[in-house]
């Protein structure tokens, strides 16, 4: 029986995603919870795993094509089963090119993906003689942009320099094996010619001492990533009025338990992180105010009836949000462990649904780092998120002594649409209090 | 530093000249005898100054100019006023075949270091007396031709203009006589063959000259509050002409307006548009637009003329159209 692949959902907020490469051929079998395609998100690469064993008949969503949640990118089937192409959705044939809309309602067939996966190419939207103003030419020529897939806004569909400015070449895909020696070039992006390096002008005698070079400027285009990531930071500073309130955390204790438990936990092979337990606390506090686990609306305050916590993640060239679902109902171990498994699979780019987003509340902790504090920007749409910075051992007044303790501190962001301080200084220091009564942890 | 007219700017550099170099003299028709000096005043009070150096001359262009060119060749520094451009036509022979050519013809063993002051323009004066020969004489090698904007380019232009050893034609306007700006009271001189900005901005690039200097800064005021950030090159300059600006300019802001007062067809506008395709052709990101006087001879009809002559409100509606794409 035919099975329809579909493009997944990634997190609450994905609504689509690109081709990034099959795995599989037409006619290739395939097996149930095989890999059969890479699909590209804003914010990640993810394997498409397939439902059912049989033949990759059809692949019908294009590497580079940018293709709705939900529908279908490719069909499964017996061999000799008849199989019919549902008709792609509009969207869904026009290849990845966030930045070049179709022209003239002229729709440019998607061209049919050679068996290896090539880096996507974009719709051509100039065919034959190009118009383009003179410094639009100088200036596409200058940035290697090839001026068949710029899209004119000009009189009669002229290219203008604000038009190659505005052009964006669509985001580089996994890279494939390439031949030994010559490098394959983006086919929107064409191979610089080397400069050849101008002779000295002054005889090496007569040279000052030599300077090491400072590095030239250089412009790197923005990958998926940054985009979004500058988007949501953006709109985040631009919306939400944030407040900050900042805490010192007692850590002796905790960490001391935290030795015995991850002595404990040793034959297992699981080592429990401060970043746990941190989770742990948080997730307990917001169980206890929930208008800290909540989202600001124009309907209203919408007050989740689960908590998930997420943690942001560095990865090469930007950072993730990784979410442990129902943290409330977990115990240390399981996050400590669902945690090892999201980073890992973050890093590695092999994010699977459900792996980032969709939280009700994040955590950024760069205790890493030796930072003494440090202030977080709220993530869309939790009502806070909290900064965790170095545990370090500091003199502290008890009972009218100088002692030394470890102490983090701890600095939560606001949004002041949703909470006030008063309650963020309560919510905050029963994180504190949990963490420094550490048992109530894992009780 | 004191506001003057364009009028009084010109009279002090023709003073501070004559008082500098006994050579400079003044020849021409009614510049003592009419209201006190020059059919717009500009010599006034001269011919007192300087008893026996201005002169008025028989209503004779033609021997005006070929008197100043002999006076010239014999050591003088002769101011020659033509009362309007348009009086010139007469005297074409002399400027062009006689002024111009002197010095190329005999190995620059002659020099010609005269002025030939006279007014373009226009002010209900009809068909025969609202010319505006700029592009004539700017296509002539062996001139150079001045055409200031403002008191101050005026004053130092012509003191260059005198000091000069070609003949210089120093192109007036009717229009700016009256207006005023700030010039200082000490000397300076401005060179021949150096244009100016006027106004700086970002957005697009208005190459002009003379009175549409001044139309082009009332345009650019009202372009700036529709968000349009203006830059103006005043070339100062017809012959030689100094583009340099302009490209510069161009370079920034990829788009450029020629305004010019006279007829387009031929005009200097079009040479100015030549040159910077030619020079700046990657720099552009539109066509570069002309904005000029209608080619009809010029009604007398008040509203007629008007509707004749760019003023301001064509470079807005061109700079508009420029920058809606609409071109």
């Amino acid at each position: 029986m035919a099975t329809q692949i579909t493009m997944p959902q990634m997190g609450f907020d994905m609504t689509e995603g690109t081709i990034a490469a099959w795995l599989k051929k037409e006619g290739d079998v395939v097996n149930k919870g095989e890999p059969i395609a890479e699909i590209e998100t804003d914010k990640t690469t993810i394997q498409v795993e397939s439902f059912s064993s049989g033949v990759l008949r059809k692949i019908i969503a294009q590497v580079g094509q940018k293709v709705p949640v939900g529908e279908v990118i490719g069909i499964i089937a017996d061999p000799d089963e008849q199989v019919e192409a549902p008709q792609p959705s509009a969207s869904a044939a026009s290849p990845a090119q966030p930045s070049v809309p179709k022209v003239n309602g002229a729709a440019q067939p998607a061209a049919p993906a050679p068996a290896a996966a090539q880096p996507p190419a974009p719709p051509v939207v100039n065919e034959g003689r190009i118009i383009a103003t003179p410094v639009a030419r100088r200036l596409a020529e200058e940035r290697g942009i090839d001026l068949r897939y710029v899209k004119g806004t000009g009189p009669e569909g002229r290219i203008t320099k604000a038009d190659v400015e505005a052009f964006v070449p669509p985001a580089r895909l996994a890279p494939e094996p390439e031949p030994i020696g010559k490098p394959v070039g983006s086919p929107i992006l064409k191979e610089p010619e080397p400069t050849p390096r101008p002779a000295p002008a002054v005889e090496p005698a007569l040279q000052p001492a030599v300077v090491p070079a400072v590095a030239p400027a250089t412009k790197q285009p923005l990958t998926r990533m940054r985009q979004t990531i500058a988007t949501r930071m953006v709109a985040s500073k631009q919306q939400v009025p944030h407040f900050y309130i900042t805490v010192s955390v007692e850590m002796d204790v905790a960490l001391a338990l935290r030795a015995q438990i991850n002595e404990s936990l040793k034959p297992e092979g699981i080592k429990i992180s401060v970043n746990d337990m941190v989770i742990r606390a948080v997730a307990l506090a917001l169980r206890r105010f929930p208008n800290m686990n909540a989202s600001f609306t124009p309907e209203g305050l919408e007050q989740h009836d689960h908590v998930h916590v997420g943690s942001a993640v560095t990865v090469e060239g930007g950072l993730v949000t990784v979410t442990v679902r129902d943290t409330d109902t977990k115990t240390l171990k399981q996050i400590s462990q669902e945690m090892t498994a999201l980073v890992e699979r973050a890093r590695n780019n092999k994010m699977q649904p459900g792996d980032i987003g969709g939280q009700t509340f994040t955590i950024s902790n760069l205790g890493m780092y030796d930072v003494e504090n440090f202030i977080a920007i709220v993530n869309q749409p939790d009502a806070g998120i909290l900064a965790v910075a170095t545990a370090t051992p500091t003199p502290v007044v008890r009972n009218g002594e100088v002692v030394v303790r470890t102490i983090m501190r701890m600095t939560l962001s606001g949004d002041h649409r949703v909470t006030d301080g008063a309650e963020g200084a309560q919510f905050i220091n029963e994180v504190k209090r949990l963490l420094e009564n550490p048992w109530s942890l894992v009780l | 530093m004191a506001e003057i007219t364009y009028r009084e700017a010109l009279k002090r550099a023709l003073r501070e000249e004559m008082q500098r170099d006994p050579t400079v003299v003044i020849w021409g028709e009614d510049v003592v005898a009419y209201a006190g000096g020059g059919a717009y005043g500009v010599t006034s009070g001269l011919a007192k100054e300087f008893p026996g150096r201005v002169r008025d001359t028989p209503i004779a262009e033609e021997a005006i100019i070929g008197v100043g060119i002999g006076a010239a060749m014999g050591g003088l520094r002769p101011v020659c006023e033509i009362m309007t451009v348009n009086f010139t036509l007469v005297a074409w022979d002399q400027i062009v075949n006689h002024a111009a050519k002197q010095s190329h013809m005999f190995n620059g063993q002659i020099k010609v270091p005269m002025v030939i002051r006279t007014p373009n323009g226009h002010g209900r004066t009809a068909a025969t007396h609202s010319q505006n020969f700029d592009a004539w004489f700017a296509h002539i090698p062996g001139l150079k031709v001045v055409a200031p904007a403002t008191p101050y380019d005026a004053k130092g232009l012509l003191k260059t203009s005198i000091r000069d050893d070609d003949p210089v034609v120093f192109l007036e306007h009717l229009q700016l006589y009256g207006t005023r700006g700030e010039v200082p009271d000490e000397e300076y001189l401005i060179p021949i063959g150096v244009s100016d900005y006027k106004r700086r901005g970002k957005d697009l690039t208005i190459v002009t000259w003379g009175r549409m200097t001044m139309e082009s800064l009332k345009a650019a005021r009202i372009l700036a509050e529709e968000g349009v950030d203006a830059e103006i090159v005043d070339l100062r300059t017809l012959r030689p002409l100094d583009l340099s600006l302009a490209f510069e300019s161009v370079h920034k802001t990829n788009r450029a307006i020629v305004v010019e007062e006279g007829w387009r067809t031929a005009g200097l506008g079009a040479e100015i548009a030549a040159s910077l395709q030619e020079q700046a052709f990657n720099d552009l990101d539109a066509p570069i637009a002309r904005v000029a006087g209608l080619e009809v001879p010029m009604p007398y009809a008040k509203n007629l003329e008007r509707a004749t002559l760019p003023f301001a409100e064509d470079v807005v509606a061109a700079v508009r159209a420029m920058m809606q794409k609409q071109y």
